[in-house]
């Protein structure tokens, strides 16, 4: 039984931070959730899909950010409790609507935005701070600082945009969304509200100035509620000799700096869970008992450059501090921070001198270690379609010899741009960006431009954002082919259901949106081909790039192998032959091992030979192809 | 029982697809079921793919920690990989770090291309030895193929974790989880993979 669904209030659960707001919403009795996936956010909507039926609410799984908040707010005008939760590029894909969202305000159903970042791109493109979009559009922001906090905040953010019929945002990172603690279960509730449209009130910004004038107003009404809230608290000495300002994932990491340097008498910490609009009384309280304060935080100095600016009007009155932080360089203001990061930036800012362990210790361990440890280079996995569909296009665009490119996307296949995809991928952006790209540098023929443009997609990048670059390279007559790596999963964040798999985010059948013939409907040439089989996939890829003008589609489906894992058993037991397999004496330069690079090949060094890891081998077969000696044999299993 | 030290930091190291966020959840149920505050930090993502992972575990009687642990602080080390085992103590041992290790190595695609090399399980034994108080080897792999699937390999180190008696939890509270966590047909062969784990330590 799925611990989300609990109804025993008290109890003390393990929780990720993603599966406590999600529960945070169940206790706020919401009735809508509406999402595209994306790490770290993934697990938000996926925790309430799997308990959806029984507790009687609507979760779907949209085909992109924007749409997914629509659907969302929809509900909200209706009446109802609805989020949507994303990660920061998500936040960028909805941003159109969300800044006309402000100003057209929510129903009388309270709506929540969760924005999840991702700290130093641990699975994303880009690295950014989604709290700006809090002040570019004028709208509350909570952050939680802890797991509890996270489920309180999430349950609290609907009744806060109900009182001010604001859209709120609440805004995670990877270290809270996607780490787990201790969470002490409430109450969930027992009513229902039924969803009904009132005609007499209408969403649209209009007089847009006056509305944007209000929507400050509201804002001021959030600063009064702001500066009382319980997600605000101060730990540490009356007269501080430092001050710590800290929201989010920064808290943990101040009170360790703290405990770790024996400071607790000297240093304060100043925790705020509210971080836009700021509690101004609040703060300036705190500051007027020390001069020197040290903002905690991340990605970007949100609250460090939000609190200067205020600082900045107080000083007449209150004086001035020495402020450490982002802009001191006390703290990185790029990627991730940590414990060691602020141990060392409270050690520098208090002259506390800091080791983490033994000297000599540590040098040892370092020295004995290095060349000892092997980078691990992310890949692809045994048996994964994209590797195949790699090798496939790899060699078309070799033998067409026109140096022709491939510009990319995201997804697994984005891994294209390593060894593990032979560097094939030369762009990468956002959602869609590869077939956007792919239109322009179709048309630039009467530049001299003479090379083949190959855009990769994914089946859930098809149809999150790619559509509308197809559409457009084919009216505007532009000269590529788009592969669409249809492995039937949005598989790099958790296999969720999109609107080619034939299931909804509850597991209630959907129709299938069919690719092959919503292409062929644009009237462009579409191609199918299993990439499992290199030999056709070469011949269509070149045949394809070969066409010259228009635009032209290949279809390279087969299932994610992880997908398949679970579903059903290997298709081939493979093995290598040693009597066949000759090594370096082949010629063949170790093509299996060295160029193919799937992760179930090894190469036994003492033997000379190629050799299965039965640990690691998914039974596709795929390398038995690529033999010159046929000494890779895979035998049916039966 | 009670903790040696507080917070008690464990990390559970391996590659991605090893199964270690499923280790750690189960270590950190266990030990919330006993009333500790547990904070775990997993590597999510793209590391997914053939990287190389880690779960921190902070264990605590008195308050929640960040899901990071500091360079240098890691009490307990459990290994999925061996290699891996090495690439942690680096950062985080101590001379008080112990260590309990999954002898069988996945080899990094460098080391297949042939770019890197891939040391001796002796070569990491020694240095394992050198940088930690106490340390087990154990052939986990080889015990979940028996069983029929390297898929069990985490249980089973879950298993010698609990047969090293480092953390405060008595092998009812593990079996407890595992009973929880794998309904129906999975549940014997997950107990079973659990108490041979356990043994390859007490033995």
């Amino acid at each position: 039984m799925s611990v989300i669904k609990k109804d025993a209030p008290g109890s003390n659960e393990l929780l990720m931070g993603n599966e406590a707001i999600a529960r945070g919403a169940l206790e706020a009795g919401v009735q809508f959730a509406a999402a595209y996936p994306g790490n770290p956010s993934s697990e938000i909507i996926g925790t309430l899909s799997q308990v959806a039926k029984d507790m009687g609410i609507y979760v779907e799984w949209s085909v992109n950010e924007k749409v997914a908040l629509e659907a969302a707010a929809s509900a909200s005008f209706a009446g109802l409790r609805s989020m949507s939760a994303m990660k920061q590029n998500g936040v960028n894909v909805a941003s159109d609507f969300i800044l006309n969202l402000n100003l057209s305000g929510v129903g009388t159903g309270g709506l929540v935005l969760v924005a999840a970042d991702d700290p130093a791109a641990l699975s994303s493109t880009n690295e950014e701070d989604s709290r700006f979009i809090s002040k570019l559009g004028d709208l509350p922001l909570l952050e939680p600082a802890t797991f509890q906090e996270a489920k309180d905040m999430a349950k609290y953010a609907f009744e806060l945009s109900e009182s001010i019929n604001s859209l709120v945002i609440l805004r995670s990172v990877s270290r809270i969304s996607h780490a787990k603690g201790n969470v002490l279960l409430g109450e969930l509730p027992r009513e229902k509200k039924t969803a009904r449209y009132d005609t007499s009130k209408i969403f649209i910004p209009v007089a847009a100035p006056l509305r944007h004038l209000a929507l400050h107003l509201k804002l001021k009404k959030v600063q009064e509620m702001y500066e009382t809230s319980s997600f605000n608290w101060y730990v540490g000495p009356e007269k501080p000799e430092l001050l710590m300002v800290t929201s989010g994932s920064g808290w943990f990491y101040s009170q360790e700096a703290v405990r770790t340097l024996d400071l607790q008498d000297r240093v304060g910490i100043l925790k705020v869970g509210t971080t836009w609009p700021l509690p101004a009384k609040l703060l300036a309280k705190h500051m007027a008992n020390t001069r020197r304060v040290l903002f905690v935080e991340e990605v970007d100095p949100f609250l460090e450059n939000n609190v200067k600016e205020l600082a900045a009007e107080w000083s007449p009155e209150i004086g001035s501090w020495n402020f450490y932080g982002k802009g001191s360089g006390h703290v990185n203001p790029f990627g991730e921070i940590n414990p060691d990061l602020i141990i060392n930036a409270l050690s520098k800012a208090m002259d506390k001198p800091y080791a983490p362990r033994e000297a000599n210790y540590g040098k040892k361990a370092l020295e004995m270690t290095k060349s000892l440890v092997p980078n691990r280079d992310l890949g692809f996995c045994a048996g994964c379609p994209h590797r195949a569909t790699f090798w496939a296009i790899k060699n078309a665009l070799k033998l067409d010899g026109r140096g022709g490119f491939v510009t990319g996307d995201i997804g697994c296949y984005s891994i294209g741009l390593g060894p593990a995809g032979y560097f094939q991928l030369k762009t990468m952006h956002a959602m869609g960006s590869g077939t956007g790209l792919a239109t322009g540098f179709g048309q630039l023929k009467p530049f001299g431009f003479d090379q083949p443009v190959l855009s990769v997609c994914g089946d859930s990048t098809f149809f999150h954002a790619a559509i509308p670059a197809l559409i457009n390279g084919v009216y505007n007559q532009s000269n590529f082919v788009m592969v669409v790596l249809d492995n039937s999963a949005t598989a790099m964040t958790g296999f969720q259901p999109h609107a080619g798999t034939g299931e909804t985010a509850t597991g209630s059948p959907a129709p299938v949106v069919d690719i092959e013939k919503l292409c062929a409907s644009l009237g462009v040439r579409v191609e199918t081909c299993d990439p499992f089989d290199l030999q056709d996939t070469t011949d269509k890829v070149l045949d394809l790039v070969s066409q010259e003008g228009g635009v032209r589609v290949l279809i390279s489906r087969r299932k994610c192998a992880l997908v398949k894992a679970k579903e059903e058993k290997a298709t081939y037991k493979v093995r290598v032959d040693p009597e066949k397999c000759v090594g370096e004496a082949c010629g063949c330069a170790r093509i299996c091992t060295r160029i193919f690079k799937c992760p179930g090949l090894i190469w036994d060094k003492e033997k000379g030979k190629s050799r299965i890891d039965e640990v690691i081998c998914t039974g596709c077969g795929v390398c038995a192809d690529i033999c010159p000696q046929s000494a890779i044999i895979r035998e049916e299993n039966k | 029982m009670n903790l040696t030290k507080d917070p008690l930091n464990l990390i559970i190291a391996g590659v991605g697809g090893q199964g270690n966020v499923m280790a750690s959840q189960l270590v950190g149920r266990a030990l919330v079921r006993e009333n500790y505050y547990v904070t775990i930090g997993d590597t999510y993502g793209a590391s997914q793919r053939g990287g190389a992972v880690m779960s921190h575990l902070r264990i605590s009687r008195d308050s929640q920690f960040s899901p990071l642990i500091p360079e240098g602080q890691a009490d307990i080390i459990v290994a999925l990989e061996p290699v891996e085992a090495l690439r942690v103590i680096a950062r985080y041992g101590n001379p008080s770090t112990s260590a309990v290790i999954n002898s069988r190595p996945i080899y990094p695609t460098a080391v297949t291309v042939g770019d890197a090399e891939y040391p001796s399980l002796d070569k990491i034994r020694a240095t394992i030895n050198e940088l930690a108080r106490k340390s087990w080897f154990v052939d986990a792999t080889e015990i979940a193929l028996s069983l029929g699937s390297p898929i069990f390999t985490n249980i089973i180190m879950v298993g010698a974790l609990a047969g090293t008696g480092l953390l405060p939890l008595g092998r009812r509270s593990f079996e407890d989880v595992i009973q929880e966590s794998f309904p129906g047909a999975h549940l014997e062969v997950n107990l079973k993979a659990f108490a041979q784990g356990m043994d390859l330590v007490k033995a």
